[in-house]
């Protein structure tokens, strides 16, 4: 399954041979614009600031949400939908986080989305010339959420500063797809649609990252403290990153915890009627 | 004895707590595990080219661009040319516009109401007040912002606004607020509601609030179109015609520039008196320079800045244009209702250099900054009742620059009441719905009256001393 992914990642040929190629289809990309009535599956669109999401957002819904080159433009969660294949999406458009420990309104926004939205894929958004950075927040998401799809943006830029990327051991490291794309221009767009589409549909599986260079010490309390929630809830899958944001002494997730809103997440994500979500976490 | 079974969350809490003290450091500890994985993973995945590049176009840019010598010399001269360019160029497109919808259309619809019999009442709602008022808009509005906005936004997505910030950015340091306020500023000179949600991107309350109270003092879209007309047809005057371009373009940037000083004083004063606290240090992140796509950036910003402007200032003239009309043309004791507001606010209106036709107007355009001078024109037609114009109460009749500058002079303006409207237009209350969103964003009504209030009064205090230096001086020579 990801084999087939990754192959269809690789540059495109030429005109003759992409027409004919399965992956060729962002014909079947309707875009919705704000018609966003009886979506299937909820996308959100994560990243640092100033990564593009933006850009990739208009790309897919056909919205113009005004896009400039500066950190920080996006505070509000923006929304579109698009149709492809046989689903319809709705694309939330995040505001740009460096990280998800919320110190921030702006950071709280993304995070709450991500864990209580409970989106069906989330895309992180990464800028292709800064991957070390933006991997931070790669890493932070996919401890939430095994649902991810890494889009490598930017491309066009990392390759006029001379990097090679590596695309396909950083899927295997990270263990979710990923899609370089140039989004300003619509390159990749394809594939990354086909890679959300297959995270959505459940026909990719990634798996949820856990840190690795922790300090004996600190394993064993994460381990203790997650034994604890998975005996609580024994179906929530980010456990360990529940436990993580309670050693942090994050207020937010405790209150959640206390109020049971976790339990709801973890019977939500089995099961089927997301609509009821419907955020409810308007900011004021 | 607890059983294992029901264990609560309070327990886990607890457990998390006592855990916490164990390790210390949580957030240090954890964050640098992270670090380190990404660094890992990131270092796996990239391959760096193997010889130094020889030469950063983006790091040269930079070099020059926030220098501490030519930074700001360069940021000035670069709005200049901005505003030089769309000074130099609306004027033609406007004379055209106003040629059509108010010279050629104008009369025609008139025409056709005394045709099919429309009484005089109606017509002069619909057409000598709705339509005119709309009229006037469009031809003033649209050129300027359809030549202003797209070279506006060609700077932002070439990616010279952070670097604006980033020399900006030690400055609000010193005046007591975060260096961000400079990034939720530069988007106050788009737009100021915009401006202060921005703001979330801020996360100490007390610079956030700073930052939402000193938005006002950039000069916003609805404020732009109303600088670069009194400029152009006042201060532009003054000089040889081939100078007059780009003196007009100096009087806009000094009042954008007097803007982001006030912007540094206000918030000076504030984090030293009500909102005193620490100052919170962040990392700017300077964007790389892209290429900006020309023809999609003309596009884009004449959809969503130029159309969205010029509509809202549509939506905001057409009913204030019946309002405008209705308040002139009710009459008690032989005095129209306007005249009376006007006449009340005029002794307050001279003492600071304006009249009380600019401030009926500003009150008028509370909704919305973009319509003053149209409102002052018809208000101004009306107080003079002139019929020289070929009309009657609350109608004006030909909006070419030329004609527009004959109305003012009619109606008693000099230089000085054109210095202190760009004045005033800078420093006055935000648009309501600036308020509305100070609001909501605060959930605070004190410091919402702050954010409306405190501009306002401060407009008062310097075009009354400008007022009273400008005649002092008037007077000695």
């Amino acid at each position: 399954m990801t084999d087939r992914r990754r192959q269809q990642a690789q540059p495109m040929p030429s005109e003759e041979i992409c027409a004919t190629c399965p992956v060729h289809n962002k014909a079947n990309l309707l875009k919705l614009g704000v018609d966003m009535e009886d979506w299937d599956y909820v996308v959100a669109l994560a990243g640092n600031p100033n990564t593009g999401k933006s850009t990739v957002f208009n790309a897919l819904t056909g919205l113009r949400q005004h896009t400039g080159n500066w950190p920080g433009k996006t505070v509000t969660r923006a929304e579109g939908g698009f149709k492809y294949g046989d689903h319809r999406y709705k694309l939330v458009d995040l505001p740009g986080t460096y990280s998800l420990l919320a110190t921030s309104l702006d950071e709280e926004i993304a995070r709450d989305f991500i864990l209580f939205g409970q989106p069906d894929v989330t895309v992180v958004v990464v800028d292709a010339t800064r991957l070390e950075r933006n991997l931070n927040l790669v890493l932070q998401v996919l401890g939430i959420t095994d649902r991810v799809v890494v889009c490598l943006n930017l491309m066009d830029e990392a390759k006029r500063n001379g990097l090679v990327i590596d695309e396909r051991r950083l899927a295997r490291d990270l263990g979710v797809p990923v899609v370089p794309t140039v989004a300003r221009r619509n390159e990749g767009l394809d594939q990354l649609l086909q890679a959300i589409s297959d995270v959505a549909n459940g026909e990719t599986k990634g798996r949820i990252y856990h840190i690795k260079n922790e300090s004996p010490q600190l394993k064993e309390a994460i381990a203790t403290l997650t034994a604890q929630v998975k005996q609580l809830y024994p179906d929530l899958p980010n456990a360990r990153w529940v436990a993580l944001r309670l050693l942090d002494g994050d207020e937010h997730i405790a209150d959640a915890l206390r109020k049971g809103e976790l339990g709801v997440l973890t019977r939500e994500m089995n099961g089927d009627d997301h609509r009821h979500l419907e955020h409810k976490q308007e900011v004021a | 004895m607890k059983d294992v079974k029901s264990i609560t969350p309070d327990d886990i809490i607890a457990t998390a707590q006592t855990l916490r003290w164990e390790v210390g450091d949580f957030h240090e500890k954890i964050m640098e595990a992270i670090y380190e994985d990404a660094a890992h993973i990131a270092d796996r995945a990239v391959t760096r080219p193997g010889e130094e590049r020889r030469f950063d176009l983006d790091r040269t840019i930079d070099k020059v661009v926030t220098s501490k010598i030519w930074g700001f010399p360069l940021m000035i001269l670069l709005f200049a040319l901005v505003f030089w360019i769309t000074i130099s160029l609306a004027n033609y497109p406007s004379a055209l516009i106003a040629e059509l919808l108010i010279g050629k259309i104008y009369p025609a619809l008139q025409d056709f109401a005394t045709m099919i019999g429309v009484p005089w009442w109606l017509s002069g709602i619909l057409i000598d007040g709705v339509y005119l008022t709309t009229a006037w808009v469009v031809s003033v509005m649209l050129p300027p912002m359809a030549i202003f906005f797209p070279m506006f936004t060609l700077l932002e997505d070439f990616g010279y606004l952070p670097r604006v910030a980033f020399n900006l950015d030690s400055i609000f340091k010193k005046s007591g607020a975060h260096g961000k306020q400079a990034l939720s500023m530069m988007m106050g000179f788009g737009c100021n509601a915009a401006g202060v949600i921005s703001t979330r991107v801020i996360d100490s309350p007390r610079e956030r609030l700073i930052a939402m109270i000193t938005n006002n003092f950039a000069l916003c879209n609805g404020r732009w179109p109303t600088q670069i007309l009194i400029a152009t047809l006042f201060i532009g005057a003054l000089v040889p015609a081939h100078f007059a371009g780009l003196i007009s373009a100096a009087a806009v940037v000094g009042i954008a520039v007097l803007g982001i000083l006030f912007s540094f004083l206000v918030s000076w004063g504030l984090s030293r008196t009500v909102l005193r606290g620490e100052v919170s240090t962040f990392s700017l992140e300077l964007p790389p320079y892209r290429p900006p796509r020309i023809l999609r950036t003309i596009y884009t910003s004449i959809i969503d800045r130029t159309i969205y402007v010029l509509w809202r200032a549509i939506i905001f003239a057409a009913p204030a244009g019946a309002v405008i009309w209705l308040i002139s043309n009710l009459t008690v004791n032989g005095t129209s209702v306007a005249g009376y507001l006007v006449n009340f606010l005029n002794p307050l209106g001279i003492l600071i250099g304006l009249n009380g036709v600019i401030l009926v107007a500003y009150i008028v355009a509370i909704p919305a900054n973009e319509i003053v001078i149209p409102t002052v024109l018809m208000l101004t037609i009306l107080m003079a009742g002139v019929d020289k114009y070929g009309a009657g109460s609350g109608v004006l009749i030909d909006a070419s620059p030329a004609a527009t500058k004959e109305i003012l002079i009619y109606g008693g303006w000099t230089l000085l009441t054109a210095v202190n409207l760009m004045l005033f237009s800078l420093l006055h209350n935000p648009c309501s719905t600036t308020i509305y969103t100070i609001y909501k964003e605060t959930g605070s009504r004190k410091w919402t009256a702050v954010g409306a209030f405190l501009p306002l009064i401060i407009g008062f205090i310097v075009t009354f001393f400008v007022a009273q230096i400008w005649r002092l001086v008037a007077n000695i020579f």
